[in-house]
């Protein structure tokens, strides 16, 4: 076989064959998961700005890339020892214009990178309000081993591995944790952020959609870490508000003995729905790091 | 009498039994061979109490492969769970099980065989490309690499007795503090990475000294060979780093032994400060593991042009800089920590920074090529697929570094996926192509070629099949470390590809090890007939026999220019300065191997809190050092008869050969 | 590989008088200096992050006193000065050492090891009059990042005592040497090293922890 012959040319055109397979799986990929693709395809506008930053410094990289395959391929090819078409020149180890553009183009491109960089981490703070016509609403996290206890302190109610607001409306999250380490994250609608005992950490979400959303903790805290699920529901106004009045009249009363109790780590908790006894209940769960317990 | 050991801790699940059987019936074989063929005496003789440096290298490549052979296991565990754990099926092994083993994967790969490789080349080649005899410590160099070897026996051990930590590589607070993981697990960590580390920096101080005082007459910095350069910077790095990971280890030790509160989540601690202090030495740790390879291609690829590296001076600067800036990124591993915008966005941008340079390095290999006349043996064809699989890696890097970006990303599959890209296409293709371009050197023959070639597209085609899907994944909102998913999420096609690219890299890494047993078995078909030059080399290690005599050099020589052995063939080299003449060699010693076997038991005794036996270890250890320390320094003396004797033997069975 | 004809020791100062043999010995100084010098950059790394530590954790009193009720800086100053002499009897051994005189070298020393003994042991008195109190290292952050970082310099201490110990009986057994000489060097660097990091933690921790 004539390609055979030329080990080079196997080994560049089977590379080529196997790069370009890879590289028909990822629309291939997108096009069969696409809902499932939450990052990709965001129902939530702080989402959809991380992935167009993502896509934008993805298009320029692929600038320097690109001809990077590229000269690897042609010098690959031009320049084999047994090519009496490439020229040889042994002593060529230095050139200073090819110096600078490669000094010099990454240099720019980081420029451009950084500036873009500078501006949308500081418009997508996790801590910064979202600019819109409804009212901020305020839900507390508190992640426990191993499921998610979520507090509306206005509302006095709360719930455990289930949290629902109406669409449209920015979400202020105030994050801590009565557990290990975890990471509080709803890919639909936005970028992660870590849930520390002692510590409390903030997130401004909104939903432009509606739908039910998976979320889940993004950091190892414990064996019944995998199960740490929750489903994030976006509704509308009518059915948040519907949703609200059942859960004031829940028979499970979330008082401190009751809040003691979920501290204790299970597994795979199913959704539970309760009234909130004290809305001073998540900044309780902070004090108890501060001062040592009374009985000790 | 046995601290925290009790008869329950030999017991494990199913799955750990019967990997801990396999274990011991592969030691039990290995000390039956040995016994078999009488070579107790050879391998105390000449490797367990040798300090020669290129011995020492051999010992260090060999604890790598042992160890890359459990750390692949643990990898292929957790993709064959992550392919059967979906909706009811639970898969093979429990949540806790799945825990353990990729914390021990994670530790493994970077303590054992990343370390490893870092030392174990530097090991072998840089007195070789510094016209040196020795190091400039050849006890401390020996030192380092028996508590290397505690270490890696310590993670072996912890594989039979009791269970290993479930806190991931790193080991972050509050879940690595006593109050979340009360068990032995998090100990045995502590201190396998703790004796690693401390060996690690001892190395450290060896090379840099090594570099710095016992480069051959005329070879100034700016004339040494660049894997010599990026040896230089990796040692800088280590020994700046290390004493981190030391401190922060001891103070997570104190929390955990003395009840102290520096990262506890009561008692006023803050785990913040670990994850900064730990990350503060975990990203110089990932510039060690990669300098070197970086040094190793920087060899390779004008050995097999035909042609010098294009731009020294610039790919000299660029090693400075990514050294010096590694320093200023460590934040970008936990942008989710809730800092404020403008840290973030700082700790982004010097990230980006550090591509710069190492783009620049990029470049100036393909411009190596440029105009050279390439040869594809198995070291090149190495460096096309690290070319292809770092540069895409490197790339996702800076998608992570932009702190909006990482919100999305961190602790996700795409994560995963980038970080591997780097360590595999980087670390460990550069490992397999100083491997097999070094191997001639130290053994005097070939590594079967075309078993190179097969290995080679299995890890090409198996890196991409099982690492590929992970950013897809990543997108899909798949976590790492997950033990079980439910098949709403639709992770299940995708996870059973990375399962059959991790088959076929099996394949891969199967041929290579059959392939080195094959090539020995086949040696004298493959020896190397060129006497010590089978690549047309440039620099000094292949101006020597091969293998190389104990004193490396009969005559140590004179340079005067960047690859000094290509300047012989052109006939530009200087007359050596030097003569033949008597060499001092440092004798053998147990001391080392005494010294690593006591950490090993000082290690066991505070991981199960046998005290008693961890304080007689200490001593015994601090004995040992003030025996050594109090001796004088012994050396050995080959006379100029000797090594005229060496030579002319070398050359008769060269002869012989033909 | 043939069998090691004879073994060298080399057991004196004086240069070797057959020049054909190279004097393996003639850089080992340098290099040995060199190669200390970073192992004690290492060691000050690691007592920088002890440091780090301290500054972000001292504050962390967890409901309990904090270090101007704790502090004793008498008994701090008293041990600065005894360490800061120490350090000036074990620089005057040096000297003697140039002058090889062996003697005057175990004295110096001697009284070197005394006073860093003496150090020691009001710092123990410290630390066990603070736990009997209850302010042990398992109460706070803070109380665990002091007890950790003046510990370890009095570990570090007590490593150099130990030292010392050792290297006095190496003079008196075999007087000067090449190799003895060289330790001496290398000790005297350490413990003027720890000297100078008890300044830091002088300075840092006792001084502006009381002001």
């Amino acid at each position: 076989m004539k390609i055979a012959k030329k080990p080079v040319l196997f080994m560049l055109v089977s590379t080529g064959i196997i790069l370009f397979l890879m590289l028909i799986m990822q629309p291939l990929q997108v096009l069969h998961f696409r809902d499932e693709i939450s990052v990709l395809f965001p129902k939530g506008i702080i989402a959809l700005e991380e992935r167009n930053l993502l896509l934008i410094i993805q298009a320029l990289m692929l600038l320097i890339i690109i001809p990077v395959y590229i000269l690897t391929f042609v010098f690959s090819w031009k320049y084999r020892a047994d090519n009496p078409k490439g020229k040889y020149d042994p002593d060529l180890v230095d050139n200073r214009i090819a110096e600078y553009i490669w000094w010099g183009v990454p240099l720019v491109m980081t420029v451009i990178v950084a500036v873009l960089t500078w501006v949308k981490t500081h418009q997508l703070d996790p801590y910064k309000s979202i600019q819109s016509n409804n009212k901020e609403m305020k839900i507390q996290v508190v992640a426990l081993q191993w499921k998610w206890l979520f507090i509306y302190p206005e509302e006095k109610i709360a719930s455990m591995n289930f949290v629902q607001f109406p669409k449209d409306t920015p979400i202020h999250f105030e994050i801590t944790a009565d557990a290990p380490w975890n990471s509080f994250w709803i890919p639909h609608l936005g970028g992660q952020i870590y849930a520390m005992p002692k510590m409390k950490t903030e997130l401004h979400l909104i939903a432009n959609e509606t739908g039910d959303f998976r979320g889940s903790s993004a950091n190892l805290s414990g064996e019944g870490f995998a199960g740490m699920t929750f489903v994030t529901r976006a509704s509308l106004e009518e059915d948040y508000r519907q949703w609200i009045e059942s859960a004031k009249q829940s028979s499970n009363v979330l008082t401190l003995e009751e809040y003691d109790k979920l501290v204790a780590p299970s597994k795979n908790n199913p959704v539970e729905i309760y009234q909130l006894k004290d809305d001073t209940l998540f900044d309780q769960i902070i004090n108890k790091y501060m001062h040592p317990k009374k009985n000790e | 009498m046995f601290g925290k050991l009790i008869l329950d801790s030999f017991k494990h699940e199913e799955s750990q039994n019967f990997a801990v059987l396999m274990m011991l019936l592969t030691g039990v074989g290995i000390i039956a061979l040995i016994s078999y063929l009488k070579l107790w005496k050879w391998l105390w003789r000449e490797w367990l109490t040798t300090v020669d440096h290129k011995k020492i290298g051999v010992m260090y490549i060999v604890v790598v492969l042992l160890m890359f052979f459990k750390g692949f296991g643990d990898a292929l565990m957790m993709r064959l769970q992550q392919a059967l754990s979906v909706g009811d099926s639970h898969g093979f092994i429990s949540s806790s099980h799945f825990q353990e083993v990729f914390s021990a994967h994670g530790t493994t790969m970077i303590f054992f065989v990343g370390m490893g490789v870092v030392f174990g080349l530097i090991n072998l080649i840089v007195p070789l490309q510094i016209g040196a005899r020795d190091v400039a410590f050849p006890f401390l160099n020996a030192v380092g690499f028996w508590l290397f070897a505690a270490a890696a026996s310590l993670t072996m051990v912890s594989l039979a007795i009791g269970k290993f930590s479930t806190a991931g590589w790193l080991a972050y607070p509050p879940l690595s503090e006593l109050e979340y993981s009360p068990n032995e697990g998090v100990d045995y960590w502590i201190w396998m990475v703790q004796i690693a580390g401390i060996g690690s920096t001892l190395a450290g101080v060896n090379f840099l000294v090594t570099i710095l005082k016992m480069r051959c007459p005329g070879m100034t910095l700016m004339k040494m060979p660049i894997f010599v350069w990026s040896s230089l910077c990796t040692m800088a790095l280590v020994v700046l780093a290390f004493p981190i990971l030391t401190a922060t280890l001891y103070m997570l030790t104190l929390d955990r032994y003395l009840g102290m509160h520096f990262f506890t989540a009561g008692g006023g601690g803050n785990p913040m400060m670990y994850v900064n202090l730990i990350w503060a030495w975990g990203h110089p740790e990932v510039y060690i593991l990669i300098l070197p390879i970086f040094g190793v291609f920087s060899e390779i690829v004008p050995t097999f042009s035909e042609k010098r590296l294009f731009g020294y001076v610039s790919m000299v600067w660029a090693l400075i800089m990514i050294t010096v800036f590694s320093f200023i990124v460590w934040l970008h591993h936990f942008f989710t920590m809730g800092a404020s915008p403008d840290v973030n966005a700082f700790f982004g941008i010097m990230t980006m920074v550090i591509a710069i340079p190492t783009g620049v390095k990029i470049f100036n290999w393909l411009f190596t090529k440029f105009r050279g006349r390439v040869h594809f043996t198995s070291p090149m064809l190495w460096f096309f697929a690290f070319l292809l699989n770092f540069t895409v890696a490197g790339m996702t890097g800076i998608l992570l570094s932009s702190p909006p970006v990482d919100f999305q990303a961190h602790n996700s599959l795409f994560l995963i996926a980038h970080f591997h890209g780097m360590v595999i296409g980087g670390v460990l293709f550069g490992l397999f192509a100083a491997f097999t371009y070094w191997f001639p050197k130290f053994t005097g023959f070939f590594l079967d070629e075309k078993l190179n070639r097969y290995a080679f597209w299995c890890w090409l085609g198996g890196f991409l099949l099982a690492f590929m899907p992970l950013y897809m994944l990543g997108f899909m909102g798949a976590t790492r470390r997950l033990d079980h998913y439910d098949a709403s999420t639709g992770w299940h096609p995708l996870f059973i590809i990375v399962g059959i690219g991790a088959a076929v890299l099996l394949c891969g890494a199967s041929i290579q090890f059959l392939g080195l047993f094959w090539s020995i078995k086949n040696r004298k078909k493959n020896w190397d007939h060129t006497g010590g030059d089978p690549w047309n080399g440039r620099t000094l290690e292949w101006s020597i026999p091969s293998p190389p005599p104990v004193y490396n050099f009969a005559i140590i020589p004179t340079v005067d220019q960047i690859d000094p052995l290509w300047a012989v063939k052109r006939g530009q080299a200087p007359e050596p300065q030097q003569r033949h003449e008597d060499i001092h060699m440092p004798i053998n010693t147990s001391m080392g191997l005494y010294i690593g076997i006591l950490s090993l038991v000082f290690g066991f005794a505070m991981t199960w809190h046998i005290f008693w036996l961890a304080i007689v270890g200490f001593i015994a250890i601090v004995a040992c050092m003030i025996i050594r320390l109090s001796g004088k320094d012994e050396h050995e003396i080959i006379t100029i008869a000797q090594v005229k004797e060496t030579e002319m033997a070398h050359l008769r069975s060269m002869k012989a050969h033909e | 590989m043939s069998k090691p004809l004879t073994i060298h020791h080399q057991d004196t100062l004086e240069a070797h008088a057959d020049t054909r043999l190279p004097d393996p010995h003639q850089d080992v100084f340098s290099k040995t200096t060199l190669g200390f010098w970073i192992y004690l950059m290492t060691d000050c790394l690691l007592f920088a992050t002890l440091f780090c530590t301290y500054a972000v954790l001292h504050n962390n009193t967890f409901g309990g006193p904090s270090s101007r009720q704790l502090f004793d800086l008498p008994t701090a100053f008293a041990e600065t000065m005894i360490l800061l002499v120490s350090s000036v009897t074990c620089g005057f051994g040096m000297l003697s050492a140039l002058k090889n005189e062996k003697n005057k070298i175990i004295a110096w020393l001697a009284a070197s090891f005394l006073l860093g003994a003496a150090f020691v042991a009001i710092e123990l008195t410290e630390f066990t009059h603070l736990v009997q109190e209850g302010h042990s290292w398992s109460v706070s952050a803070f109380l665990s990042s002091f007890f950790t970082l003046v510990g370890t310099h009095g570990l570090h201490v007590s490593v150099g005592l130990l030292w010392m110990a050792v290297l006095m009986a190496q003079i008196f057994w075999f007087g000067v040497t090449v190799f003895t000489f060289r330790r001496l060097i290398v000790f005297s660097m350490f413990w003027h090293f720890l000297d100078l990091v008890w300044i830091f933690i002088f300075t840092f921790v006792y001084l502006m922890g009381v002001i």
